[in-house]
């Protein structure tokens, strides 16, 4: 049986980690905001961008197209893209794109395929080290960068790219978790390289108008598929930041309601104690008097 | 005059949209004018200034990095990095010459070379431009 010292440090303590979860998700609420109005305002260039996209690779033939699009061919290496947070303490957020690309890592070896990795982010490298540390070709972490930017996507997508120059992979798939709601959010898969272009199911003919292009076509496109990885990465960047802050929200207000419902049996238990005490020390009274 | 649809946007935000009615672009081949109905047209961006007439003064901005697409839409003008000439400052400029010329150091073969020349070229033209621009103010 705890003394009711005891008690009261344990109820203490609760108390004091309440007060950090709740600061928490207030601070985490503050910055979803930002996040969110940040992913927001990067959709209508990753749309144009998939229009116009859409309208070029229509026009190009399956021989001449960049490498970028058509693929080298093969589909032996794959290299996975693993986009998790820098930080801990957002529920399930990091484990479930880890889990997600594993599956699939583990997938693809079983088909005999090789795989590697390229981590952005610190918990999803100290997560994947474990189990596939060998086979890490590239890390890259933002824990300096306040605010994400155009630049850390461009950083991670001149990386990629040069591994992909130096034929170190044939296929590369982006793993990030969509932000959907605060209180969901999907992990996702998407292929990178060689690109997917979404508007082949557009309407054949409506709306593509015979584009004079300057300079050629192949060039155009040659200039744009690069710059489509970078807008990929960055789309699913600012979407995993969206993420992470609504996960940490989400977690943390379960954390602050844990806390107040523990306070809450502690403080019971610790009235209980007081009142038998009480009573204990009444009676050894009453008894004494009783006894003369 | 005729007015058309225009729409300049930074992966990072939407700087302009609205009907305008008449945009010079920096094209990688050279500068061309946009005027209400231009058939379909699409062409990469050299680093440059970016004009665009409508309702009382011409707005000017540096872009760098991008293309331009004109359909029946209007014109879109998609860069990797578009700042206005007013909030444009000479240290900016000098940081992408000084990293053009880096490039330059850099080149492995003929081909990137070109490419880093001409980029630092066409850097000094925009910074010579503004220039002479900042001094008729």
């Amino acid at each position: 049986m705890p003394s009711l010292k005891d008690l009261r440090n344990r109820i203490a303590s609760v108390k004091a980690t309440q007060k950090i979860t709740k600061a928490m998700q207030m601070v985490a609420a503050a910055k979803l905001k930002r996040a969110q109005t940040a992913a927001e305002a990067a959709r209508p260039y990753a749309e144009k961008m998939d229009a116009v996209l859409a309208n070029l690779t229509a026009g190009v033939s399956g021989s001449d197209a960049p490498v970028l699009l058509a693929g080298t061919g093969k589909d032996q290496v794959h290299l996975l893209v693993v986009a998790t947070a820098e930080r801990g303490l957002c529920g399930a957020f990091n484990s479930s794109i880890v889990r997600l690309a594993r599956e699939r890592a583990l997938a693809l070896q079983a088909e005999g395929k090789t795989v590697k990795f390229f981590c952005v982010g610190r918990k999803g490298y100290d997560l994947i080290r474990r189990q596939f540390d060998k086979q890490i070709v590239g890390y890259i972490e933002f824990r300096a960068v306040k605010q994400l930017s155009y630049a850390q996507a461009e950083e991670v997508s001149t990386q990629v790219q040069k591994l992909f120059a130096d034929g170190q992979f044939d296929v590369a798939t982006l793993f990030f978790s969509k932000f959907k709601s605060v209180i969901s959010q999907i992990p996702t898969a998407q292929q990178i390289i060689p690109a997917q272009v979404a508007g082949e199911a557009a309407p054949a003919g409506a709306d593509i108008a015979p584009y004079e292009f300057e300079p050629g076509e192949t060039e155009i496109l040659a200039d744009l598929l690069p710059r489509n990885v970078t807008i990929q990465i960055f789309k699913a960047i600012l979407e995993n930041a969206a993420s992470e802050q609504g996960a940490r929200m989400s977690s943390m207000d379960n954390a602050t309601r844990n806390a107040g419902e523990m306070i809450k049996k502690q403080t019971l238990k610790y009235n209980r104690a007081r009142q038998a005490m009480i009573t204990k020390e009444l009676i050894e009274i009453i008894s004494g008097a009783e006894a003369l | 005059m005729a007015t058309f649809h225009f729409e300049l946007v930074s992966p990072e935000r939407q700087l302009f949209s609205g009907a305008v009615e008449q945009v010079v672009v920096p094209g990688s081949e050279g500068d061309f004018g946009i005027l209400a109905g231009h058939s379909p047209f699409v062409s990469t961006l050299r680093p440059g200034i970016l004009t665009i007439h409508g309702d009382g003064q011409p707005k000017r901005l540096y872009v760098r990095g991008g293309f331009a697409e004109v359909s029946s839409g209007g014109l879109t003008v998609l860069a990797e990095r578009a700042t206005p000439v007013e909030d444009l400052n000479a240290a900016h400029l000098d940081q992408d010459i000084k990293n053009a010329e880096e490039d330059l150091a850099d080149a492995k073969d003929d081909a990137a070379r070109n490419k880093a020349s001409e980029r630092l070229d066409q850097l000094k033209g925009v910074k010579a431009a503004l220039g002479t621009a900042g001094s008729t103010h």
